[in-house]
């Protein structure tokens, strides 16, 4: 049996106490004036100096409607349409800044629910594929997806909690004046989509609290009846899987920016998830093991996560490259204004994440020895983490705040939260079950697992 | 490689009392042995095929596309659809090698020979279609980035096509060295077994002197392995990149950024399906049943299954995107599949892939060789229907009201489909009769822990000391095969 060791309790901790002063400092500071906006503006201006046309075009991107009026005062040069667009730019800078924390907890929150999702996906497919390596790896998996329940209900708390902040669909005044969301509205409707994110959390904690149930009763019985009923619901749970995950990446992911849409998505995001999750596995079952939890698992046992790590960051990458290359190819105006705003706005973390994600990975873990040295997992994991934490906040935040985005106090305490909320229930989650998976059929073989 | 211990749970990959020694006869004996009536007569129907879609290519080449029944707005329909449909088959053979190589899954072995063969045979069928719907098929060349007399006139490298000149030729070479590295202690097996001296002059070359030292294994493996981690993602970017041929234009139903995973799904299902078509056949025929078992043919079942899922998902994502997306000619696109002068295409299509695999959740249709038989061919059928839907329903009906139009196909566009049928057989029966279908150096790794005499031995508790050898031809080994009966 695993126990909590008390210093990393009080980590986890002290990582929540100064994580929600950080988110709390975030939300005290991004209520603006109009005023006050206008002075950051003017100032920003005196700056730059004559870079607020270039500003304004950047703008067009983001929002269409404003941008369309943006445009209009900057040819016409009235003055009073200039002033007015100097107010309609400072409001809308106004929301920018005010959604600022939303979005940065959002980003954090969703980031570890969708760690614990994709172990869970990866855990099903273990179990459904019977793989004969992994059966040692599957309570520290289990601990991981302890974590999917309150990390969705959270997700979809904040989702709700935001509302326009991070949806603008959401938002009754946008909705009457936008054709483009009212014609989406039979998907895009605040009940739906609690209905909906309901149904998707139900199904994955369902499938998780039986599985966990089937895993433990399988300990000390003395036929394999739970482990075929585990087989059975984990089949079962992946075809749930793969449809519920493409529709909460669209309502959950891409509804920010409601008037874009990409049938990739659901997929890419996955790819993100499943990377993060297996990362994941390798980076607490390397902490158990060197803190003489998990004896039985061996260098061999990392080489695969590794492996798989390797694959899917290689996973990750062919599925961003597709999606931005075919949408930069053909070039469509409706499509193509996603990448026109991150590419403008969010050019270091759009292809720094790209180096974090495939380059860096692709070089430490290619070599077979380096795979099976801790040191070199964690550095390669650490790279992969980082990166898809940029991803989800590249994919989240051209939607809300625009160019107002710096990763700073909210950001950061955002992650700390988080993180420390995750360490908190994951590593309660492993001190409550032995750490090996006993009765297991193919335990021996995993046990005995030498490559 | 993993351990030797095997969990009992674990079903026996190869069936029946065997020896390595029965191993080697087993997968020699079709090479060995002289080819019936049977192989002739179908072989003959190859072969008109064949000589047939011949016909057809230089009635096309010498005459002018104009023979096909392509229109001026449906430039691509059946050339490219057979093009599509064929390399997606291919894709099965480098999944089963290189794939389940990966994923070490021991079943791949009764089969990875016979799938690769395959997958070089249909991307050579593939092969034809670019060059054959081209205009001006003898300024192929000019595809190539070769220096020249035109001031050095380059290609153009931002078309998919171009990129699909590179990716079938990379694909094709490196498929050919996979297999052929695989082939090298089999034929050097054969070649020790000739006792004709041509055959054996035969094989001694085609074996490269292939002695199976343990340093030569050990590159071997090594090799295999690089290959393996090689090949995964050609085989993944290969048919990425013909999706792409479709993705990166503007037509509506066309421009998705779906495509490249959805098309290598729809490959990795075509080309299950057929690999299970051959080998059903194929282990009847060349009495191979205890080494491509109803497990084999269960687990690709189920690939199938999982494929077919998988593509299903993207049908509905498609659906569902094109009715959020808002975008009226996009909507137009889907509803014309549905509901438009080709629906029943679509339908034949949505039928054959998406539901004839939900079947395979039963273990007893999953489990039954008459139902995959007939399973697989209806998804062949359908992986065709999808390509010629994608390609012709979304051209037929775009953006201009004004230029829609029809296709419907002339004698010589079948005629040449039918060739390269004929082609793949021909290709197909003449290696069934001349290489080991079996990779049996492979098979005899797996037979002490995956054999169905040496697991009962294991449950039994009794040492596998001595049982390798076989009783017919070693002394040795007959008190272990007296302990055997106890």
């Amino acid at each position: 049996m695993y126990t909590f060791s008390n210093k990393l309790m009080t980590f986890s901790i002290i990582l929540m106490v100064l994580g929600a002063l950080g988110v709390g400092y975030g939300f005290m500071t991004s209520h603006k004036s109009l005023d006050e906006v206008k002075t950051i503006l003017a100032e920003e201006a005196s700056e730059h100096g004559s870079g607020h046309a270039e500003e304004t075009t950047h703008e067009s991107a983001t929002h269409d409607e404003h941008a369309d009026e943006a445009t209009h005062g900057e040819s016409s040069h009235s003055t009073t349409e200039k002033a007015q667009h100097d107010d309609s730019h400072a409001e809308h800078v106004q929301k920018q800044i005010a959604n600022r924390p939303w979005s940065a907890l959002y980003v954090a929150a969703f980031f570890f629910m969708m760690i614990s999702l994709g172990v869970l996906a990866f855990y099903a497919i273990q179990r459904a594929s019977q793989a004969g390596w992994s059966p040692v790896l599957f309570r520290v998996m289990e601990g991981i997806t302890y974590y999917v329940l309150p990390g969705a209900l959270i997700v979809f708390a904040i989702a709700l909690w935001a509302g326009p902040h991070l949806f603008i669909w959401m938002d009754p005044e946008v909705m009457a004046n936008d054709e483009i969301l009212q014609n989406k509205s039979g998907w895009l409707d605040k009940t739906w989509f609690s209905v909906r994110a309901l149904i998707f959390i139900a199904g994955w904690s369902l499938y998780r609290y039986f599985s966990r149930k089937y895993s433990i009763a399988q300990d000390d019985a003395s036929n394999i009846k739970n482990f075929k009923k585990n087989f059975r619901i984990s089949a079962g749970f992946l075809v749930f899987y793969i449809y519920t995950e493409s529709m909460m990446s669209w309502d959950w992911v891409m509804s920010v920016d409601p008037h874009w849409f990409s049938t990739l998505f659901g997929w890419y995001l996955f790819a993100s998830m499943i990377v993060s999750g297996i990362t994941v596995i390798a980076l607490i079952a390397i902490y158990m093991r060197a803190k003489g939890y998990l004896e039985f698992v061996n260098d061999s046992h990392l080489h695969d996560l590794a492996k798989y790590m390797f694959g899917f960051c290689i996973f990750w990458t062919y599925l961003w490259f597709s999606q931005f290359m075919l949408i930069w190819y053909a070039n469509i105006p409706e499509e193509v204004t996603y990448f026109v705003t991150r590419i403008e706005q969010y050019n270091f973390p759009f292809f720094g994440m790209v180096v974090l994600n495939f380059v860096f990975p692709f070089l430490i873990l290619m070599n077979s020895d380096y795979k099976r040295v801790p040191w070199f997992i964690v550095l390669a994991g650490i790279a992969i983490l980082v990166g898809h934490y940029i991803d989800i906040f590249v994919m989240i935040m051209p939607g809300t705040v625009g160019d107002r985005w710096y990763i700073g106090i909210p950001e950061i305490g955002s992650i700390l939260l988080f993180a420390g909320l995750f360490i908190f229930i994951v590593f309660t989650a492993l001190t409550k079950a032995p750490l090996l998976a006993k009765g297991n059929p193919f335990i021996k073989e995993s046990e005995q697992f030498h490559y | 490689m993993a351990s030797h211990y095997e969990a009992p749970i674990r079903r026996p990959l190869i069936i029946g009392e065997k020896s390595y020694h029965d191993i080697s006869v087993d997968i020699a004996r079709p090479v060995e042995g002289r080819a019936n009536k049977q192989w002739w007569i179908v072989f003959s129907i190859a072969l008109t095929a064949f000589l047939w879609g011949i016909g057809c290519i230089i009635y096309t080449i010498s005459t002018g596309i104009g023979t096909w029944g392509l229109n001026k707005t449906i430039g691509w329909a059946w050339d490219i659809t057979n093009f599509v449909w064929w390399i997606g088959i291919g894709h099965a053979g480098t999944l089963i090698s290189a794939v389940l190589l990966i994923f070490r899954q021991k079943w791949r072995m009764g089969i990875n020979r016979s799938a690769e063969a395959m997958t070089i045979f249909s991307v050579l069928q593939a092969g034809l279609f670019p060059i054959i719907h081209m205009g001006r098929p003898w300024l192929a060349y000019w595809v190539m980035p070769i220096p020249n007399q035109f001031g050095s006139l380059w290609v153009n490298f931002n078309s998919p096509l171009i990129w699909d000149v590179f990716a079938i030729s990379t694909y094709l070479s490196v498929s050919i060295v996979f297999w052929w590295t695989g082939l090298l202690p089999d034929f050097a097996m054969i070649r020790d077994r000739a006792v004709k001296p041509f055959q054996k002059k035969i094989y001694s070359l085609l074996s490269f002197g292939w002695s199976g030292r343990a340093k030569d294994w050990q590159r071997f493996e090594e090799v295999s392995l690089v290959l393996a981690g090689l090949a995964t993602p050609l085989v993944l970017s290969v048919h990425t990149i013909v999706s792409y041929d479709f993705a990166t234009s503007i037509v509506p139903g066309w421009h998705t950024t779906i495509f490249p995973p959805y098309f290598v799904a729809g490959a990795v299902f075509s080309g299950f399906a057929m690999v299970n078509t051959l080998l059903i056949i194929m282990r009847k025929v060349c009495n191979l049943e205890d080494y491509i078992t109803v497990q084999h043919i269960e687990l690709m079942n189920i690939v199938i299954m999982i494929t077919g899922s998988i593509v299903g998902v993207a049908y509905m994502t498609e659906l569902f995107i094109a009715w959020y997306s808002g975008v009226e000619y996009e909507q137009y696109a889907f509803l014309n599949r549905a509901t438009g002068p080709y629906a029943w295409a679509y339908w034949i299509m949505m039928t054959c892939n998406v539901f004839s695999p939900q079947f395979m959740w039963f273990k007893k249709l999953r489990t039954s060789i008459m139902f995959s038989f007939f399973i697989s061919i209806v998804v062949n059928v359908g992986m065709w229907f999808e390509r010629f839907v994608i390609i012709v329903t979304s051209i037929h009906r775009d953006y201009l009201p004004s230029s829609w139009t029809m296709f419907s196909p002339t004698f010589v566009d079948t005629g040449i489909f039918i060739g390269t049928i004929g082609f793949f057989f021909v290709l197909f029966l003449l290696y069934a009769r001349t290489f080991p279908v079996i990779a049996q150096a492979e098979v005899k790794t797996i037979l002490k822990s995956s054999g169905e005499r040496y697991k009962k031995i294991r449950e039994a508790g009794q040492s596998l000391v001595g049982t390798g050898s076989d009783v017919r031809i070693s002394n040795s080994a007959r008190d272990n095969s007296k302990n055997l009966k106890k």
